[in-house]
């Protein structure tokens, strides 16, 4: 493989990420490297600085320095929704829907970045915007049938069971077109059936060639799904390969375990 | 479908017989009804920003007040005696045309808008609130103190001597009575048919916007920010055009406020104002466009009708001077708010609860 078809393979590249809060050193000199249809996996024990890279990366926080390669262009991660428009998006560990919107609302919601239609059309509802509002209700139904959910188009995101709230957030993700879709702990708070069907859809996207970063707590589920992972203690990258290779390398153990446990 | 049509053929018939309807019982209730159409108006404006975009506004009377003293600065002598050179120019005094009027008060108020709300972009709930409130006090008391040292707005005396609204071209004064088919038309029940229309457009503009992109992205951002701004939805931009928006129908309101009057001045735009527009938009059903309708006329109606009812009495007779009508009116209405905020939390006429309750999920 040529290094050219190599770099245009790249989703996602962060090299040198840093943040610090005060005195603490949340993320130092976290880098990653994403290819396109990869399940990427980021795990680590509670504190390890996961949500806080997953929070420079999509520009929620302002990162001190590192460099951040996206779909080959750079980007700076410096307001939330820049980011989106570039091409990620995300899914939150505490589900943050629409409550009040109907499901159909919230996924259209996430067309709004790939759509443009303003006041003037909205109120003289000319030809262009009445066809962008039916492509929008139309591409969120087909989102909404996709992660299985299509027949609560019309019922309030705040009726919606648990598991169906977070296939909903996905859905709504998904319409943003994103070249990159990362999911913050989705099983946080599933119960073994939900963590079935969540598998079940995870895979479903990749095969359907999205890129996905994943961060789990749930280990069973990233080894199981990812292509690649890379591990985070006290903010700093400890290992990065293969699920079968982290999980046989000495410092997660120590990390996970304490010293004094060995591989086998 | 069918139903739907003949309620609002009913409903347009209804509308257009009313003030001649109310003229036989006295023009004063005719004019009850044109303030209320002004309240309609101005709660339709805060509605967008409060109900629409989550963002409690409490000095939403400020850019009534622009809308009103735009249209007074200009269609009033105050200019043209204060100003020689403006004196010089026309001298026969300012006279803008309302077709002219309406779209720069609404421009005006609505850059007003954005302008004030640009400060507060980082604000929420009652942060927004606060600093709203004493936006608007500002806009007020600039209002009663720009007569020196040089005489813009004649201070607390007011603008007088306004234009009424005329339209030369086909003869048409609003100040005056005429009469359709030899039927007598009153001067208020002409504004009467000028308001009406007004807040038809402005209840269809509000209406198309809800269901639009825009609409849903302001919800999204009432319902939680910081998803909205992961959905890649500019929050910043969108607050300032729902403060425009909404401040737009506050200067159009102002305009149409000022050339009915004949008269303005700092008084009218109190904070006591500002805090029944929210109470309109909130008693109605927050975020519901009929209810807000509803909220309006009812606030805006309601004081009057105790008022006659309680001078037809004659309480203070009846009670020996001892109960005053005004203060009775008064807590009747803070009673009536109570009672139906307790009774009807989301208000009169609510949303509906569009999506039904998600059946359980089959074990």
């Amino acid at each position: 493989m040529s290094t050219g078809a190599a770099m245009a393979n790249v989703v996602l590249e962060v090299k040198g990420a840093s943040k610090r809060f005060g005195g603490v050193q949340a993320l130092s000199d976290v880098g990653i490297t994403i290819h396109a249809g990869q399940v990427y996996g980021l795990i680590g024990p509670n504190g390890a600085g996961k949500t806080t890279f997953f929070n420079v990366i999509t520009g929620l926080y302002t990162p001190d320095s590192g460099s951040f390669v996206l779909g080959g262009k750079p980007y700076k991660p410096s307001a939330v929704h820049e980011v989106a428009k570039a091409g990620i998006a995300r899914t939150f560990q505490n589900i943050r829907l629409f409550p009040e919107m109907t499901a159909l609302e919230n996924v259209m919601v996430g067309r709004h970045v790939r759509s443009g239609s303003g006041v003037v059309g909205a109120i003289l509802r000319t030809k262009g915007f009445v066809a962008e509002e039916l492509g929008i209700a139309k591409m969120a139904q087909e989102l909404l049938d996709y992660v299985g959910i299509g027949k609560y188009s019309d019922y309030k995101a705040r009726t919606l069971s648990y598991g169906d709230q977070r296939r909903l957030e996905v859905a709504r993700a998904l319409a943003t077109e994103p070249k990159l879709i990362a999911l913050d702990e989705p099983a946080a708070g599933m119960n073994a059936t939900e963590k079935v069907v969540l598998r079940e859809l995870i895979d479903r996207i990749r095969k359907d060639g999205r890129t996905i970063l994943l961060i789990e707590h749930d280990v069973k589920l990233v080894m199981g799904l990812c292509d690649r992972v890379t591990v985070l203690d006290y903010g700093k990258q400890i290992a990065e390969g293969s699920p079968y290779d982290v999980q046989r390398d000495q410092k997660v153990i120590e990390a996970y375990l304490g010293v004094g446990h060995k591989a086998h | 479908m069918k139903n739907k049509l003949v309620v609002f053929l009913l409903a347009g018939v209804a509308l257009l017989v009313l003030p001649l309807v109310a003229q036989y019982a006295g023009n004063f209730w005719v004019r009850i009804i044109d303030f209320a159409l002004l309240y309609v108006l101005l709660a339709m404006g805060l509605n967008i920003v409060v109900g629409f975009a989550g963002l409690l506004d409490l000095g939403y009377i400020a850019f009534y007040a622009v809308g009103a003293y735009v249209f007074g600065l200009l269609a009033s002598p105050h200019l043209a005696e204060t100003f020689p050179a403006i004196k010089a120019l026309f001298p026969g005094g300012l006279h803008t045309p309302i077709w002219v009027a309406i779209p720069l008060g609404a421009a005006i108020a609505g850059l007003a808008g954005a302008l004030l709300g640009a400060p507060t972009l980082k604000l929420r709930g009652d942060y927004l609130a606060i600093v709203t409130l004493g936006f608007g006090e500002i806009i007020r008391v600039f209002l009663n103190n720009l007569d020196a040292p040089v005489n813009i707005t004649n201070g607390p005396k007011g603008l007088l001597q306004i234009d009424s609204l005329r339209i030369p071209l086909v003869g048409i004064d609003l100040g005056k009575t005429g009469s359709l088919f030899g039927f007598p038309l009153s001067s208020v029940t002409k504004y009467y048919y000028l308001f009406l229309l007004i807040v038809v457009v402005s209840v269809i503009i509000c209406y198309r916007l809800e269901r639009s992109r825009i609409g849903r992205a302001w919800m999204a951002i009432r319902e939680d920010e910081v998803a909205a701004k992961a959905m890649g939805i500019n929050t910043r931009n969108l607050k300032l055009l729902a403060f425009g928006m909404g401040a737009t129908f506050g200067g159009v309101s102002g305009v149409l406020f000022a050339t009915f009057q004949g008269f303005v001045s700092p008084e009218s735009f109190a904070l006591q104002e500002s805090v029944m527009v929210v109470a309109m938009v909130v008693l109605g059903g927050i975020g519901h466009i009929p209810g807000v309708i509803l909220g309006a006329i009812l606030l805006a109606g309601l004081p009057e009708v105790l008022r006659w009812i309680s001078g037809e009495l004659d309480l203070q007779m009846l009670t020996g001077g001892r109960l005053d009508a005004a203060i009775l009116r008064q807590l009747l209405i803070a009673l009536a708010m109570i009672a139906i905020m307790l009774a009807r939390p989301r208000g009169l006429w609510p949303s509906p609860e569009h999506g039904k309750a998600a059946p359980a999920p089959a074990a």
